[in-house]
């Protein structure tokens, strides 16, 4: 992103660690930090672990920056940051403007308080002052679309009124800076669309807008730059095109490091000798064919189960298949080769990741992501095709007909 | 007219940024609202409540300190009076103390999810205590009508001697509660700690009847200060030393200060342990 004179966001060399207890937790009492301590006094009980380091960018006055990156990249930990909710390890971030939230919806709502109430509270909590609040309170009332239940505990409401009131009220910040969080997929597909309506003025209106997500595709819907963070670090920043490009390649390279079990987490007792995908280029509704190998070991008591994962090129996990659902369990004193088949899902066009997990009732013992991966060809699966509004919504296609009743 | 904020690491010493906890204090009004409002919501008696609570410790304080324990004598005024007005403050003290040293804690959902400034959690507190207080004050002065009592000039400094109590039990209880984000224990010490200092103080028998050889514990004890000043002032009652008085007036606002001084030091850290 080119530098320009005010930026609305600075942040320069900023860094998180975290500490993380060795011997199981960090002490919660001040007994159990007392005993620890008189037990060996030099000896540190805990590691560093590095969630975001050395990250700097700026952020234009007016543009929507995306911030995309696997799980555990430091997305959350750097919203966090600049919402001011932890405060950084090392470096300096400079805010022109209030910085509003969109993290978490309905964050201090309290179920005995009614839906004016708790407008009140939740807009106070955001950072509104009573005047913003009055001002904008009938449009938030509009908005949430529960005018009738204003009176009324929250804790009696719907799980989709709490939502939407709770979202309508964050959508009617008025800061100069708007952090989102993937909020979207709350609610029904109409109050989704009005919620992505809601951002694209924020970021049309000439606001900042910080965006954090899974979905691709509404990243690049809504964001013209945007920013990749890999392990803690910012590896890219640019369009919104070449951003997304990075982050697929930066997938190629972890699926190559995952590939060697030492860099995967997990226990580690038993692990996956050998995962692959039968068919990497199918049709919709297609069976998914895995076949996997997995070694043994003698000191595993009692058995452990397989589970498998289907991820889209976005992150979000469309199927997941575990083995105790269907009562298989399996031995570690021998080795295993088997073959998972997913029969009847009808997956949309695209790539997708196979995740393979070993766990036993007490851990997970190898985490593989992206063990293997597969292309859905554009064939729909159905004897006619619409344009885009007829098959962009849902995460998969279904085996439907309609009929007439005689 | 768009400010800068900086974000710095945190410091040693990280000093209230005062402006900023003003400008956020509607945070401190709605969440003292709730506080007021959840109390009493599907509640039969409601609101009765706060007058029985006072009544009901005042009750029993009598028959079991004035009537078995025989101190009544040491009283020059009826003995319900005396032990509700000790009642009376030690609440304040003893509520704002309680209630504010477990805020963060109750509301730790909403500290490691959305920034506001944490000071005004603990804070926020005190206003239902203030609230009952003010109900019972009511109850109280009715009867120095009823019994024609009449406490003279002193009666005015009344919500001084309060105010003093409060800073007293808001100032350890910010500090606890910012303690207690990382070890709950202090959520079993406390309430503990003040039950024994609750006997350990002249709420419910008068200091005259305190011998001679161990008063001087009572002397150096500030709850026996804001008990005896606030005494003095409601039910005219002999007033306590000067040096007492002055002892409140400078400890209560230093308490309160260096609670959230000690505070202010954690709070950027409350969200990665709470």
């Amino acid at each position: 992103m080119p530098a320009s004179p005010s930026p609305a966001i600075r942040v320069s060399g900023l860094g998180k660690t975290y500490r993380i207890g060795t011997d199981g937790d960090t002490a919660s009492t001040a007994a159990e930090a007392f005993v620890r301590w008189v037990r060996n006094p030099t000896q540190r009980h805990w590691t560093t672990f590095d969630a975001l380091d050395d990250v700097s960018f700026e952020v234009p006055q007016g543009e929507a920056v995306g911030i995309v990156g696997r799980n555990g990249a430091g997305k959350s930990t750097l919203l966090k940051i600049l919402t001011r909710v932890t405060a950084p390890s090392r470096g300096r971030i400079e805010l022109r403007g209030r910085v509003g939230s969109l993290l978490e919806v309905g964050t201090g709502f309290h179920p005995e308080l009614t839906g004016r109430e708790n407008i009140y509270l939740n807009g106070a909590l955001l950072g509104m002052t009573r005047n913003e609040i009055n001002r904008r309170y009938d449009e938030i009332v509009d908005f949430s679309g529960v005018e009738k239940f204003l009176e009324t505990p929250v804790k009696r409401y719907s799980s989709g009124m709490y939502v939407r009131l709770a979202f309508a009220i964050a959508a009617h910040l008025e800061t100069e800076i708007l952090l989102i969080d993937e909020v979207l997929a709350v609610g029904d597909a109409e109050f989704q669309r009005r919620s992505l309506g809601k951002m694209r003025d924020a970021a049309r209106s000439g606001r900042t807008v910080l965006y954090v997500s899974h979905l691709l595709h509404t990243v690049r819907d809504l964001c013209t730059s945007a920013v990749l963070l890999e392990h803690g670090h910012l590896t890219y920043a640019g369009g919104v095109d070449a951003t997304l490009e990075a982050y697929q390649h930066s997938f190629a390279t972890f699926a190559e490091r995952q590939a060697d079990p030492a860099n995967r987490p997990g226990v580690g007792l038993v692990r996956f000798a050998d995962v692959s995908v039968a068919h990497e280029n199918l049709r919709s509704g297609d069976d998914v064919v895995v076949d996997y190998s997995i070694g043994t070991d003698d000191d595993l008591p009692g058995e452990y189960y397989v589970s498998a994962h289907i991820t889209d090129e976005g992150g979000a996990t469309i199927v997941q298949c575990d083995s105790r659902l269907v009562g298989y369990w399996l031995n570690p004193k021998k080795p295993h080769d088997g073959r998972l088949a997913i029969r009847n899902l009808w997956l949309k066009p695209g790539r997708y990741s196979v995740d393979m997990f070993v766990c036993t009732s007490t851990g997970v013992q190898d985490m593989w992501e992206a063990a293997g991966r597969f292309d859905v060809r554009p064939e729909l699966p159905y004897s006619h095709s619409v344009s885009g509004d007829g098959m962009n919504r849902g995460a998969v296609f279904a085996d439907f007909d309609y009929s007439e009743l005689p | 007219m768009t400010t800068t904020t900086i974000v710095l690491p945190p410091g040693r010493l990280n000093l209230p940024r005062w402006n900023e906890i003003w400008h956020a204090r509607e945070v401190a009004v709605r969440m003292a609202q709730r506080d007021i409002i959840i109390r009493y919501r599907q509640t039969i008696l409601g609101v009765g409540w706060v007058i029985l609570q006072p009544l009901m410790s005042a009750g029993v304080f009598t028959l079991v300190f004035g009537r078995v324990a025989g101190f009544q004598n040491g009283v020059p005024i009826p003995f319900f009076l005396f032990s509700l007005a000790g009642t009376l403050v030690w609440t304040v003290f003893s509520g704002t103390l309680g209630r504010a040293a477990s805020a963060m804690v109750a509301n730790q959902s909403l500290v490691s999810k959305v920034y506001f400034p944490r000071l005004l959690v603990p804070l926020s507190t005190i206003a239902s205590v203030l609230l009952d207080f003010v109900v019972g004050l009511v109850l109280a002065i009715a009867m120095l009508f009823v019994w024609r009592i009449n406490p003279g000039w002193p009666v005015l400094l009344v919500p001084v001697w309060t105010l003093l109590a409060a800073m007293f039990g808001l100032g350890i209880g910010v500090a606890a509660s910012a303690l207690m984000v990382k070890y709950r224990d202090v959520g079993y010490v406390l309430p503990w700690v003040t039950q024994v200092l609750l006997y350990a103080s002249p709420v419910a028998y008068p200091l005259s009847r305190v011998p001679e050889s161990i008063r001087w514990l009572f002397d150096i004890n500030p709850a026996t200060w804001f008990l005896e000043a606030f005494r003095w002032s409601l039910t005219g009652m002999e007033a306590p030393a000067a040096w007492q008085m002055v002892g409140l007036a400078v400890g209560g606002p230093l308490v309160l200060l260096l609670g959230i001084l000690w505070f202010q030091r954690y709070e950027r850290e409350f969200a990665d342990v709470i």
